[in-house]
């Protein structure tokens, strides 16, 4: 199921198609082109309350460029251009853009954008726009338009639209649209004058789950003059109250487990240097702002929607290679003294973040979210929004890869081996200097992939590592030094319980809560949720 | 106390050796010390400003200097750390010996130098919006007070949009807190109820909107036109604005008007859900008259890069300078007390086509503007006020503080805290 925003913008390029159809069918009802350049010419210096009338005007014309104009008006993409002068129609981003006669909608290359003056839009005329947009296509013949338009109608109730919904209803044949015109009719009474017309229609509008539908329904049940009314709106309210609540408890969960994701992620290639080799690398947010950075590089030569799976792997390849430097330069001379490990690794991130600074300008990046991670889609009767839903399936695939590399591959056991019992391995014949490396590689790699994740979620910009490296040494620590599917629970298990502190507590407190937990808790359990057992924990 | 009394000598004595070492050089120059943090989370705003300054210097130097000396700017980095600010305002004012300091960003930095300035009788200007509440002999504040953004800002969707219940989101510190207070203590004059009013406060750099995005939405369910007056600061603001976009809240429905985000800060955003939200600032770069094109352009050509973004501290810290340069002109010396005396009163052009006025409380009048982001990270101006507004120090909405003025012009009153039912000065609050 596509995004909303999906479907508006898909259903928007189906109505200008259909209204050009329409439009050429009607040539000899169409307003000539001189009528549309003549309204348009008085767009450029009326205020708004002009424009308003302008572009009902510019509705009644009915020519076939109607629907184009105003969606570029909408859009901010309509421009007065001084030299000719004339209207016109902008596309693409940067100084120089592409343009094309508002009217005729003939091409007309490029031009600067400084020389182009754009007509403004604000909020009202948007609305305007958009509900007189779905006005023109309620008559259409696509189903999926009508039924845009009748949705449009629910987003802002207008009493003037009610009339063409009530002509269309005697007409429609699509059972679905008729009850979705039911509902917006009964939607459009609730502001009739006659107080049983509000009551019918307030009942009639009782277990209606959508904003569109509340919002009118509280406001009545709050504020009708007239008792009876009242009373029929706070029944409608009370038959969704208990599904509702349901849902919002749902939605937290759903929260809760989408922070817990990104801690996890934030965290996990802490547990594998910091839970499996026993480094403290202060450096480790760091290393996220460089996948960050990658993903940013990446897009500045790929498509946005192609960029994160190249980014992936890139900010890995980067990252741990980073890592690897680190290990080899400074870490290993310093095993088995960790305050000194903890010095070091500062200074790094240090010098990392001010690295960045100079190289990209103190300034963020803007890393753009491509169209599959834009949006909501529904879960059920749960709305949640898509880039969330991305990052805790991108969670559990990291963890899974990590785990299996851990677990099954000739390098895990090598790790785990010289985790365990150093000089034991040694003395099988495994390298500890190069599965040191590979090991701080592999956890480095982790956080240049949790950065990507990163940058479709917060700013791209120097300190984003300083924001995380807290969070992910506070999962490690609670889950138990050394094992991953402790991280694993405790990353899900601080996220649930900071989102179910955060709307009673608000979100400082909720944080210093946590926090104060998990100090008391360490004090209980020294070791985390799940401790290593066996020889080598004792060390 | 005596720790600080025993060091004075030392720095008066390293000072004098400065002065003398410098003294060939420091008689030909003006100095002009910059006060912005080059590194730490706040650089991503304040370089900027470190640029400002110095473009605004080459130019005066290629007009010729001032008094018939070169300008030189001696730059200092505070690094984002508040104590680290009073530090490098002493050495400036001590060791360099600076006429004029342009710094400061946060709230907590500018208190943090304030006793300084006061005590070496220093000259600051301030280039930010800020809280209010407070005027010092020492400082000239050339951003807005909270009357030249704030309540503007919440009559336009109050008159213009019917806005009639309203979320007040913000950073838990300082200039979120009083700015709210002071909101709120607003609407409820203007007969908003208890129920209408939610208040909401993040930690700095907070990440995870979901839960506040989503308390939103359900508050603005409610039937009633809902409005978003957000204090977010820095950082915050980029998965604020990626959250509403998200959960599909667009302006449409709740618009969000901002007074922290500007054009720099969405220069870091993808702005295309964004689209319709507002901000409400005394410039935008997309105001079109000679000067802002002139300033735009010099800007490009200075900074080398024509993709980059002018804002409104940036025309805070060009009238402030240009100012400046008035009154030393006016005094014919860079001596602070004669200085001081002679900014207020004096007149610079602003950037929006009108010409801002020192005010006796060392604040400035303004135009207030209200834009709208567009796809392109710039604002389109979609209200603006009749006429200047003039900086109000002391708000008149909050209990304890309508009653003080500040006047620094008015020889019988003299004084950043005056009140007119006491008829008693107080002074600022660490004398």
């Amino acid at each position: 199921m596509p995004s909303r925003t999906l479907i508006r913008a898909g259903f928007l390029t189906l109505a200008l198609a259909l209204l050009a159809l329409f439009g050429a069918s009607l040539a000899r009802a169409a307003a000539d082109d001189e009528e549309v350049r003549a309204t348009l010419a008085q767009l450029r210096d009326a205020d708004f309350d002009g424009k308003t009338e302008l572009i009902e005007k510019l509705v009644t014309l009915n020519h076939s460029r109607v629907a184009a104009i105003l969606q570029a008006l909408s859009d901010s993409r309509l421009y007065f251009q001084e030299d000719p002068e004339r209207i016109v129609i902008g596309s693409g981003d940067g100084a120089e853009i592409a343009i094309e006669d508002a009217v005729s909608g003939e091409a007309l290359g490029q031009a600067g954008k400084r020389g182009l003056d754009r007509i403004t839009a604000n909020n009202r005329l948007r609305s305007l726009i958009e509900n007189r947009l779905a006005g023109l296509g309620l008559a259409s013949a696509d189903p999926q338009q009508r039924k845009a338009a009748v949705e449009a109608f629910l987003r802002n109730p207008d009493p003037v639209g009610a009339a063409p919904l009530r002509a269309r209803l005697e007409v429609e044949t699509d059972t679905g649209i008729k009850e979705l015109l039911a509902l917006a009719l009964a939607l459009a009474d609730l502001a009739s004058d006659d107080a049983t017309v509000r009551a019918k229609a307030a009942t009639a509008l009782g277990g209606q789950m959508q904003t569109e539908i509340r919002g009118p329904l509280t406001r009545m049940a709050a504020e009708d003059s007239d008792p009876a009314a009242r009373e029929a709106a706070r029944i409608a309210l009370t038959r969704t109250e208990f599904r509702l609540q349901m849902l919002g408890w749902a939605e937290t969960l759903f929260f809760g487990l989408s922070l817990g994701s990104v801690l996890i992620l934030a965290a996990i290639g802490l547990a594998v240097t910091f839970g499996v080799m026993g480094v403290i690398n202060m450096a480790h947010g760091e290393l996220m702002m460089l996948g960050a950075y990658t993903t940013w590089l990446v897009q500045q030569w790929l498509p946005v929607n192609w960029s994160l799976p190249v980014a992936v792997p890139l900010a890995f390849l980067v990252a741990a290679l980073v890592g690897i430097a680190i290990e080899r330069g400074i870490i290993r001379f310093l095993y088995g003294r960790p305050l000194e490990t903890l010095l070091a690794t500062f200074g790094v991130s240090l010098i990392l973040q001010q690295a960045v600074r100079s190289i990209f300008s103190p300034l963020n990046r803007s890393v753009a979210s491509p169209d599959w991670m834009s949006g909501t889609i529904l879960l059920g009767p749960l709305e949640v929004t898509l880039n969330r839903l991305v990052i805790v399936g991108f969670c559990i695939a990291v963890f899974a890869v990590l785990w299996l590399a851990l677990q099954r591959t000739r390098l895990g056991l090598e790790v785990r081996a010289v985790a365990q019992n150093r000089a034991m391995a040694r003395a099988m014949g495994v390298r500890s200097a190069r599965v040191d490396a590979l090991t701080f590689g592999l956890g480095s790699g982790i956080a240049g992939v949790a950065g990507v994740a990163l940058s479709q979620l917060t700013n791209v910009g120097p300190n984003l590592g300083q924001s995380y490296i807290v969070d992910s040494f506070m999962v490690v620590v609670f889950g138990g030094v050394g094992n991953l599917w402790g991280t694993l629970v405790a990353g899900l298990s601080l996220g649930v319980a900071n989102k179910l502190l955060e709307p009673w507590s608000g979100a400082v407190l909720a944080k210093i809560l946590v926090l104060v937990f998990l100090i008391l808790f360490i004090q209980k359990r020294p070791r985390g949720l799940f401790p290593q057992r066996g020889r080598a924990a004792e060390v | 106390m005596i720790k600080t009394m025993l060091k004075i000598p030392h720095w008066l004595l390293a000072g004098a050796l400065a002065l003398g070492a410098t003294l060939a050089q420091a008689a030909d120059t003006i100095k002009v010390g910059v006060l912005h943090s080059l590194s730490g989370t706040m650089a991503i705003s304040e370089t900027t400003l470190k640029d400002t300054v110095l473009m605004l210097i080459d130019e005066q130097n290629k007009k010729g200097g001032l008094l018939g000396k070169k300008l030189e700017a001696v730059v200092v980095d505070p690094a984002s750390n508040w104590p680290l600010f009073a530090e490098k305002a002493r050495e400036l004012l001590q060791k360099e010996k600076v006429a004029v300091v342009f710094g400061c960003w946060t709230s907590v930095s500018r208190k943090s130098v304030l006793p300084v300035f006061e005590e070496l009788n220093g000259i600051l200007f301030y280039p930010v919006q800020y809280e209010g509440e407070e005027s010092s002999r020492n400082v000239f504040y050339t951003g807005a007070a909270p009357n030249q953004q704030a309540i503007p800002a919440v009559d336009y969707l109050m008159k213009d949009l019917g806005v009639k219940r309203w979320v007040l989101a913000g950073t838990d510190y300082v200039y979120p807190r009083t700015t709210n207070k002071i909101l709120e203590a607003y609407l409820k004059a203007k007969g908003v109820k208890d129920d209408d009013i939610l208040i909401n406060y993040t930690p700095f750099g907070h990440s995870d909107w979901q839960s506040i995005v989503s308390d939103i939405k359900k508050f603005g369910s409610a039937g009633k036109k809902t409005a978003v007056v957000s204090t977010v600061n820095g950082d915050a603001n980029v998965p604020f604005y990626k959250e509403l976009g998200n959960q599909g809240v667009s302006a449409k429905d709740i618009p969000v008007v901002a007074f922290s985000v500007g054009e720099e800060e969405l220069s870091g955003i993808d702005t295309k859900p964004l689209v319709g939200h507002l901000a409400a600032w005394n410039y935008f770069m997309s105001i079109k008259n000679k000067a802002n094109d002139a300033f735009i352009k010099d800007w490009h050509a200075f900074i080398k890069n024509p993709k980059r973004v002018t804002n409104d501290p940036m025309e805070a810290h060009y009238i402030g300078f240009n100012m400046w340069v008035k009154a030393v002109e006016k005094a014919k010396t860079t001596d602070p007390d004669k200085v001081i005396d002679a900014m207020i009163g004096i007149e610079a052009p602003n950037l929006t086509g009108g010409v801002a006025k020192m005010l006796p409380n060392h604040h400035l009048t303004k135009p207030v503007f209200i834009g709208e982001i567009q796809a392109d990270g710039q604002f389109d101006v979609v209200w603006k006020t009749k006429g200047l507004v003039e900086g109000d120090a002391w708000s008149d909405f909050l209990p304890g503080s309508k009653d003080i003025i500040a006047d620094w012009a008015d020889p019988k009153i003299k004084c950043g805290n005056y009140n007119t039912v006491t008829k008693t000065c107080s002074g600022q609050n660490y004398k």
